[in-house]
């Protein structure tokens, strides 16, 4: 065999066995605690224990959706960060790039996820969604349209919406505070 | 490869090898090169490690590893160890060569296993059906080699951080190489990590090709691939339709049913493609695999392997990439070990510490003492969460501990993972008690 031993420096001789921590779960610990979150975002953990699954409630203090709270949850899973974090809104809410089922369209948690990218990345990404809703990539094709079509009526459906009023025909959550 | 006069296939491994057996192979282990390395024992010596001392783990008995599994066992490798969890899927038939039509449902190691001993006498191959993460710290230290044939990244980035792990200062047998093939298509990849001392898988975790994902909107709004049809079915119509039931893809009836969503939903926006085969293929993300790219990254991949067991060529140091999607092309290059690594990166240190010490005490002593320094670290052990900075909930609910004896929550030997946005990645404290 080869003498790799001798490669080793001596400082890294000098190192220890390293805890068996798995490297998702470091991270993850690391994503958390040093979150820097602007005060309308608020992580909760069901159960503190587990840091791979929590939700995120949004409260955006400006934009369209001013007013309302948004519950996304998040679940992690030991292949973090190879593969994104898996994000749902937990509401049924009127909005381009939600769907009805909670699905997000957000570049980041999917075709765009890199590992560099972490879960402070993610969390901004979403509240800039209620800032600037994009009608170029829908997922709830009637809102996208509305808010191409006719900002006004778009405004008005999303304030009805919050309500947990109908719009054309399905009833979403209330969601104001 | 000269002809045996005779083969005796009984007794010891050494009996077996008859005039000749490894003319060729002998060629290179009989005498030093120029550039052998000083250590090389050309002759008896080395011979006699290779093929009655040496234990080389395969892991994966799949593409890549029948190749490796063949390869190895005709270079002179005696005491061959193979994991592998799967069975043999008639789909396997086309490349992974180990295995016969009447093998369909079997497992893969323990078919490979025999098929490898009967061809080729004298050599053990003890298979192992289950998965690495069945066996623990004491059955990998048995190996002084690790060769990984896998097509998981989770797999390989478990097998990097365990042979990381295992490397204890004190004894220099601890340290396996590992030796990592992977194929796609065309293309491939074989590389040599030293653990703790080359850079290991979780280092260069950046730099692979991630599954294609297609974004959300196109999936739900403007399909134009067969893909999107299947990815519609898996990813919107699973959970909406199914909901808290979890899909298998391993299921013939659950790929059933997402073929037969995705067929409706291509025929609506006039897509052709959709099969039942693509969408297995969508759903379990399987790269189509080339038989002849496994062998030449197999054969790398062994090549290494006997250069390493035996010191008599130089290694490969450290990336060998084939590039045959346009042209031939390869590229071998030092990728180079990162700091910030959370497997091999970062510090580590010893810290003594008075029994009497809390945990909050700990703490400042990281925040003051000068050549630590850290800014609001947080700390765990293990599954255990000591102390976080943030979130707020988290903070709250870890604050207790604060005012509680480092002793109670770790005991003597223990380890503590810190970090903080000030370290690269993160630190290790192996905490002792005075
Ligand atoms: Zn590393």
């Amino acid at each position: 065999m080869i003498k790799i031993w001798s490669m080793k420096k001596n400082e890294e001789a000098a190192a220890k066995k390293k805890p068996k921590t798995s490297a998702a779960q470091i991270r993850v610990q690391k994503d958390l605690t040093e979150l820097d979150l602007p005060p309308t975002m608020t992580t909760v953990f069901p159960d503190p224990a587990d840091l791979l699954n929590f939700s995120l409630t949004i409260t955006p203090d400006e934009g369209m959706y001013q007013g309302g709270a948004f519950v996304f949850s998040f679940v992690i899973n030991s292949n973090y960060p190879h593969e994104p974090p898996k994000v749902k809104c937990t509401q049924t809410i009127y909005h381009p790039n939600v769907d009805l089922e909670g699905n997000v369209c957000l570049n980041i948690l999917r075709e765009d996820w890199k590992p560099v990218l972490n879960l402070n990345s993610v969390m901004v990404g979403l509240q800039y969604l209620f800032l600037e809703p994009n009608a170029d990539d829908p997922l709830n094709k009637e809102a996208a349209e509305e808010l191409r079509k006719n900002r006004e009526q778009f405004l008005y459906n999303v304030k009805q919406s919050m309500r947990g009023g109908y719009v054309k025909g399905v009833q979403y959550a209330k969601v104001n505070v | 490869m000269a002809t045996p006069d005779v083969a005796r296939v009984n007794g010891s491994s050494h009996r077996t090898d008859w005039h000749d057996r490894y003319y060729h192979v002998d060629q290179v282990l009989d005498r030093p090169g120029p550039r052998t390395d000083p250590s090389f024992m050309a002759g008896a010596g080395v011979k006699e490690f290779l093929r009655t001392q040496c234990k080389i783990l395969v892991i994966g008995a799949g593409g890549l590893g029948c190749e490796i599994l063949a390869n190895l066992a005709l270079s002179g490798f005696k005491d061959i160890h193979v994991i592998d969890m799967d069975t043999i899927d008639i789909s396997n038939l086309n490349r992974q060569f180990l295995f016969r039509p009447k093998d369909v449902g079997k497992p893969k190691a323990l078919v490979a296993a025999e098929y490898i001993m009967k061809r080729v006498p004298g050599v053990t191959v003890t298979p192992y059906f289950g998965k690495i993460q069945d066996k623990d710290d004491d059955y990998y230290m048995q190996f002084n080699l690790v060769i990984c044939g896998l097509d998981s990244v989770e797999a390989r980035r478990w097998i990097n951080a365990t042979l990381v792990n295992l490397v204890d200062p004190e004894n220099p047998e601890s340290l396996k190489p590992l030796i990592d093939g992977g194929t796609e298509g065309f293309k491939g990849q074989a590389r040599v990590i030293l653990p703790t001392v080359t850079s290991c898988y979780e280092c260069s975790l950046d730099m692979l090709n991630k599954p294609t994902a297609f974004p959300i909107c196109t999936i739900a709004n403007t399909p134009r691939l067969p893909e999107h049809c299947i990815e519609w079915a898996s990813v919107l119509e699973w959970p909406r339709v199914q909901g808290e039931k979890k899909m298998d893809t391993d299921d013939p009836e659950h790929i059933q049913w997402l073929y037969n969503i995705a067929s409706a939903r291509a025929k609506e926006f006039k897509i052709e493609g959709v099969t039942w085969q693509l969408t297995q293929g969508v759903v379990k993300n399987i790269i189509p695999a080339i038989a002849s790219t496994n062998a030449i990254i197999a054969a790398s991949c062994c090549n290494e392997a006997f250069k390493i067991a035996t010191s008599s060529a130089a290694y490969l140091n450290n990336y060998f990439m084939l590039i045959g999607t346009d042209g031939v092309y390869s590229y071998t290059f030092e990728h180079e070990k990162r700091d910030d690594c959370p497997v091999c990166g970062g510090e580590s240190l010893e810290v003594s510490v008075p029994r009497s010490w809390t945990v909050e005490r700990l703490i400042e002593m990281l925040v003051e003492k000068q050549d630590i320094q850290i800014k609001k670290p947080s700390l765990s052990s293990g599954a255990k969460h000591i102390y976080f900075q943030a979130p707020k909930q988290l903070e709250e609910a870890t604050r207790p501990n604060l005012e509680k004896p480092l002793v109670d929550l770790v005991p003597d030997g223990g380890d503590i993972t810190v970090t903080a946005s000030s370290l690269p990645f993160s630190l290790s404290l192996r905490v002792t008690y005075v």
